[in-house]
């Protein structure tokens, strides 16, 4: 018998095709599990409008559905409900560690220039906060390049949204 | 979709805005690797690839109403199909200070667009437009970093003048005034959609190149 639980877990496992330190529901991505019998809905939300990896995540969470043995639905919701503080505590902490700064909270009106040219955000390598941005775009939609004078390393630091 | 279909003007004007960040996704995929310099190739390459996706999403908006996909809407069209603004058709690659002042007029026009369609009785469309606006915070950002970095530049301010009317043109004639307010500038005739660059034609064989090669291919 498959429950919500059980597809909860099972999508706990599957890792985000990019970052793969973080998976599908750490990144917060799942919306919603409901089960109907033999049939599993999952709400997706993807990050950014532009992620290639959407198809990937969309696959990857019907194949996982389906090895329990049910018969899976996922419904792309395409609105604003995915921010980066969707991004539970442990996925942060998992970026953090791969040496990938995880995103400050979203204010009320999203961030902004002045707020990222601070020096305030953390370094993930020696813990330093004298970081400059580097380039506002990276090579994901989701990421950004700064700078760490503290222990001279670029890193990437997951934009807040 | 929405239990009730929406009207037929808004389906239109959502397809002339997934045609216009489509075109212009595409031009500014065009400074990939020649770009000033490194952080500018990857910020293009990331915009672009950010007015793609919102393309895409606009697309299958449309789909969902009309019927057949996002990718035939994007690239079965013939050429007098498409309703996009001449102003992102404009080939600006080679000409930094010109990007930089379409790239800043583009934003501001967009965002007004993008948030009047935040309010708009089309939920999904109220929905989607939510999204885009938040990403689209990180391409107003780049802009304005850049014109400002810019600014009294005599290129980047000649380009301002020069296509000032296009920008107008993104928008409904409704709209335009909160632009020419927001940005300090006086109307002016505005260039309109309906008719093409003489570079669109180039442009749209080489965008839908690969797409007729195989045709009925699943990419």
């Amino acid at each position: 018998m498959v429950t919500a639980e059980k597809v909860w877990a099972a999508l706990a496992e599957l890792p985000d095709p990019e970052i793969p330190v973080i998976s599908l529901v750490d990144l917060g991505v799942v919306r919603d599990v409901q089960v109907e019998g033999e049939q599993v809905r999952v709400e997706f939300t993807p990050t950014f409008l532009g992620c290639p990896a959407q198809e990937v995540m969309r696959d990857q969470m019907a194949e996982a559905v389906r090895s329990l043995g049910a018969e899976p639905e996922i419904d792309v919701v395409l609105d604003d409900s995915w921010s980066t503080d969707r991004i539970t505590p442990e996925g942060r902490r998992k970026l953090e560690e791969s040496g990938f700064a995880p995103p400050g909270p979203r204010t009320a009106t999203g961030p902004t220039l002045v707020q990222l040219e601070a020096h305030a955000f953390r370094c993930p390598y020696c813990g330093s906060n004298d970081t400059r941005l580097e380039n506002l775009f990276g090579p994901t939609p989701c990421r950004s390049i700064r700078y760490c004078e503290s222990c001279r390393q670029p890193f990437e630091q997951f934009k807040t949204i | 979709m929405s239990a009730q279909a929406p009207p037929s003007a808004a389906v239109e004007a959502v397809l002339a805005f997934a045609d216009d960040e489509l075109v212009l996704g595409w031009r500014d995929s065009e400074w990939t690797g020649v770009a000033p310099f490194l952080e500018e190739d990857v910020a293009f390459s990331s915009i672009a690839q950010g007015e793609i996706g919102h393309a895409r999403a606009l697309y299958e908006l449309v789909a969902g109403v009309q019927g057949g996909d996002a990718d035939a809407l994007a690239f079965d069209r013939a050429p007098e199909e498409y309703r996009c603004t001449p102003f992102v058709e404009l080939q600006l690659v080679g000409d930094w200070a010109a990007t930089i002042a379409r790239h800043g007029l583009y934003e501001a026009a967009d965002e007004i667009r993008v948030k009047a369609l935040m309010e708009s009785d089309w939920p999904e469309l109220a929905g989607l437009a939510a999204k885009m606006d938040r990403e689209e915070t990180y391409h107003r950002m780049h802009a304005s970093m850049w014109l400002e970095k810019l600014a009294g530049n005599e290129q980047l301010e000649a380009a301002l003048v020069e296509l000032w009317p296009y920008a107008l043109g993104v928008l409904e004639p409704a709209q335009r005034p909160e632009l020419a307010k927001l940005l300090g500038r006086d109307e002016v005739e505005a260039v309109e959609r309906g008719t093409h660059t003489e570079g669109f034609a180039a442009l749209h064989e080489e965008m839908t190149m690969v797409r007729r090669s195989i045709p009925g291919a699943a990419w």
